[in-house]
């Protein structure tokens, strides 16, 4: 930060080379961010850039491995997220969870209500204080309203309001607005606005750069677990923040060989389902890896769901080659050759408890049957070569995939996958918390697999993932496909734009239109 | 369209096992559970007058045959982590239809059997219905349907008893697998419920233990969300094995109808609670996902072995019952000591920790002060 501030006044948080590991994965390296009272502090980066972790050690949750953490000019280690709040941190998340059968006066004085007489809870004292809050907050919620019903925007507001009950002086804010209509983010910039201006310290983060510049005064670009840099707001632009973000050149790490397109494999159109997508129409040929990028939440993963049958649509139709692929069974898309290899590999895709084998052999085994006999030696037999095509590490077929590293549990979901020999491969995050060495592993199948004519639609958050990777980008924003590029046309900046629909035409909140306009163009 | 992955070079082989063989046969809690059956049937017929007389296992087998018939399927339904409590109020209900088809509708016998097995059938298929398809926890469902079949049972027949089943039909409850003709008045046999038991214990050793159907079982008590994706028909399964406990159950609430002639609806009440500990005793988890029938059979022996023994040493059943009790919270401990021992001797005596919350929704919910 190169400006000087006008009284040497120290900052109110500070995080200096911050380091946290979760066994042998990093996932914050060098962690630093200064935030002043009276300002509202942007924090950005990719997914994966290390801001959750930097949070979470700010709220209490975590506890950092090495590094300087000062908190209103002292040092402070929080063992819990109770200290954390205690020395005044409030930390405002994208779903607030609230007590959803209480009133909104209770969520708010959980654990602290005032007593009366007789150690009864005084009611009144309590509600009359609620409508102070919301009152100052220019908000009209009933105090005594259960919370259960309550809009996300109205339920952050609550948060809000226990944080200034509580006298918070710093608020962190993660994403607040990812679930909010744009009425909503005005009355929560209004309300943030009106915290600066009271003198606290805001950290906002988020993935939208019309709101960044609409609402912040500093900015903090992170990147791979790293601080990356700080500047004001004004003496920024988009494409340098962009630029920052991404970093690296894209394209080395991805050994993405060049594979002959072929036929239509899969056939999407029109496929809808209320709330969740809406008319979404691509389709994959054979050999082609079709990225799926856009924001978390924006409905990709749905989509695929949707398409391999795990969750039911409304309308629309889903075919491979020219068979119909009836919706809502998941045994008729592998039926038809899809394969899908879900986000989440402990929970959807693999049987942590049960070994390696019968994992491998999950989807196959019905075929494996010999005189109405499935036998464990028939699975062994037939898991084996495709544990060893994967390089699976493992001491023997039959432990349990459990104990495996990240890398290793995906290369056993990827075998049981290709032992069913698919025409269309389905992945979802391929290399979400798995090592390096793995992940460039991974890469190479992808490519190979695509070189063998199988049709692959690849869902990333990692934007160099799916640049490097990907012939064609599908990019995904509130359900609906917001652009199609090709290889060449699409960069870190076009995927993002379209991902965050900073499309000129839709920037009304943002007083940096031309920007980022220059930017999509 | 072929997917081989060419990578000649280094080519991975992998043992199937990475223990010898005599260590997992070994180190289960089914091989425990025998082990304890073979203890205490040496020890009674040792120690126990009259314990190795003709009739001992006889009524042994006669006695628990209700519970070996139904622990079949309840063991396939507890490993999918789910239960079924309405089994003995199944085998009331089917008990009152048979006697009701029989006696007051005037069917032929064969036809008031196959009435009774439809009518399991169908309490079965409710109570799949109400769990795979509506999703309601099997828990609440089937303690409803366990009082709704009992009282269905019971307000048919009220309190009376219909008994003028046909001899020939409770003989053959009772008859010997091979006549006392035969033996030339030597009545040291077996009875013939035997052969449906083994027929029955077949079937379901391969349902379970050797068919495709048996490895969606395992994984829907495992991770049901997992298998789901892996296409195992979760809904399907679990259906189908209501079904199966429906009809079972109805199969041994005819023989029990039969081998002491007279339908009630108060017939075998609680025998719910006796199959589910036999079954458990087996080594099967009651969270889902672990357990094997010859465990299973041996958790049913065992108790039929228990409380024959000890009603021939005089023993009152309340000390029968404690030690049954003991066992069973004994059989639950071993898992985790097996689990202890396996692992110091892997050299890993802790799992490693969980990997870290990926997202702020899962860091809210360890936030001591919020709840969902």
């Amino acid at each position: 930060m190169a400006e000087v501030v006008k009284a040497p006044q120290s900052p109110v948080l500070e995080l200096a080379e911050v380091r946290k590991s979760f066994g042998p994965v990093v996932a914050l390296r060098s962690g630093s961010l200064s935030v002043d009272a009276g300002s509202i502090h942007a924090l950005i980066g990719e997914n994966g850039a290390g801001k959750s972790t930097m949070v979470k050690i700010v709220a209490g949750v975590h506890r950092r491995d090495s590094g300087t953490f000062r908190f209103q000019g002292g040092d402070v280690d929080f063992g819990s997220t109770a200290e954390s709040k205690g020395s005044g941190i409030a930390v405002i998340y994208q779903e607030p969870t609230l007590f959803p059968d209480l009133s909104v006066t209770e969520n708010i004085f959980m654990g602290r209500m005032p007593r009366g007489r007789g150690r009864r809870i005084d009611r009144k004292a309590m509600w009359a204080e609620a409508r102070e809050l919301f009152q100052r907050l220019g908000v009209d919620i009933d105090p005594r309203r259960p919370a259960l019903g309550l809009s996300i925007a109205d339920q952050q507001i609550i948060e809000i309001a226990k944080a200034i009950s509580l006298d918070a002086s710093l608020l962190v804010m993660d994403e607040p607005t990812a679930a909010l209509s744009g009425v909503e983010v005005q009355r929560l910039f209004a309300v943030a606005r009106s915290l600066r201006d009271e003198g606290r310290a805001l950290v906002f983060i988020s993935h939208r750069f019309d709101e960044v510049f609409d609402l912040c005064d500093t900015v903090t670009v992170m990147r791979d677990g790293a601080y990356v840099g700080t500047h004001r707001v004004a003496d920024t632009t988009v494409p340098e923040l962009v630029k920052e973000m991404v970093g690296r050149e894209v394209g080395d790490l991805y050994p993405k060989s060049p594979a002959t397109i072929g036929e239509p494999i899969l056939q999407v159109d029109d496929l809808q389902s209320a709330g969740v997508f809406h008319d979404v129409t691509f389709q994959v040929r054979a050999g082609e890896i079709v990225g799926l990028a856009g924001l978390v939440g924006a409905g990709r993963s749905e989509i695929a769901r949707a398409v391999f049958g795990v969750d039911g649509y409304d309308s629309g139709s889903v075919r491979i080659g020219d068979r119909a692929v009836p919706p809502r069974s998941p045994r008729a898309a592998i039926k038809a050759g899809i394969a899908f290899i879900p986000e989440d590999r402990r929970q959807q895709g693999l049987v942590v408890d049960s070994s390696v084998a019968r994992n491998v052999a999950s989807v196959i085994r019905g075929g494996l049957t010999r005189g109405g006999l499935l036998t464990g030696r028939a699975e062994n037999r037939a898991a084996a070569p495709w544990a060893a095509a994967l390089e699976v590490k493992t001491n023997a077929l039959d432990m349990a995939a459990t104990t495996m590293s990240g890398g290793n549990q995906q290369k056993v979901v990827i075998a049981k996958w290709l032992a069913t020999t698919p025409k269309l491969l389905i992945i979802d995050e391929p290399t979400r918390g798995i090592d390096v060495g793995t992940k460039a592993e991974v890469h190479r199948l992808l490519s190979e697999l695509a070189g063998q004519g199988i049709a692959i639609l690849m869902i990333s958050s990692e934007l160099p993932e799916v640049l490097g990777m990907a012939d064609r980008v599908l990019v995904v924003c509130e359900g609906r496909i917001t652009a199609e590029l090709d290889r060449d046309t699409a960069t870190p900046e076009t995927v993002m734009a379209a991902a965050t629909n900073t499309a000129p035409s839709e920037l009304s909140l943002s007083k940096d239109a031309e920007m980022v306009h220059e930017v999509t163009a | 369209m072929t997917t081989t992955i060419e990578r000649a070079v280094d080519e991975r082989t992998y043992a199937s096992y990475s223990r010898p063989l005599l260590w997992r046969l070994v180190m289960t809690r089914e091989f425990a559970i025998i082990t304890v059956l073979i203890t205490v049937f040496t020890y009674a017929t040792g120690q126990i007058p009259n314990f190795d007389g003709p009739l001992t296992l006889y009524y042994l087998f006669l006695d628990t045959a209700p519970i070996m018939l139904i622990a079949l399927p309840m063991t396939l339904v507890i490993i999918t982590g789910e239960i079924d409590l309405s089994v003995a109020s199944i085998m009331g209900l089917t008990s009152v239809m048979l006697g009701i088809g029989f006696s007051d509708v005037g069917l032929p016998m064969p036809v008031a059997i196959l009435l009774a097995l439809a009518v399991g059938a169908v309490c079965g298929g409710a109570n799949g219905f109400l769990v795979a398809y509506v999703g309601l926890p099997s828990l609440a469902v089937t303690i409803g349907t366990l009082a709704l079949y009992r009282g269905i049972a019971v307000g048919l027949l009220g309190t009376e008893a219909i008994t003028d089943f046909p001899e020939y039909w409770t003989d053959l409850a009772k008859q010997r697998l091979v006549g006392d003709e035969l033996t030339g008045g030597a009545i040291d046999s077996y009875p013939v419920i035997l052969i449906p038991f083994v027929v029955l214990l077949v079937a379901f050793v391969w349902l379970l233990h050797f068919s495709s159907f048996g490895r969606g079982v395992y994984e829907i008590g495992l991770n049901d969300e997992a298998a789901r994706f892996s296409g195992v028909d979760v809904e399907r399964t679990k259906m189908w094995l209501f079904v199966l406990s429906g009809v079972v159950s109805a199969f041994a609430g005819i023989y029990y109808t039969l081998r002491f002639g007279s339908a009630r609806g108060d017939n075998a009440e609680y025998y719910e609670l006796q199959v589910i500990a036999a079954v458990l005793l087996g080594g099967v988890s009651i969270f889902g996902g672990r357990g094997a029938l010859h465990g299973v059979v041996a958790g049913v022996l065992l108790i039929g072995v228990l409380q024959s023994a000890m009603r021939l040493d005089g023993t009152s059943t309340n000390i029968a019952n404690i030690v049954i009790g003991l066992l069973l919270v004994g059989s639950v401990m071993l898992t985790s000591v097996l689990s202890w021992v396996s692992a110091l001797t892997s050299g890993r005596a802790r799992r490693e920790p969980p990997p870290p919350p990926h997202n702020p929704q899962q860091s809210a919910a360890s936030d001591a002060t919020r709840s969902h």
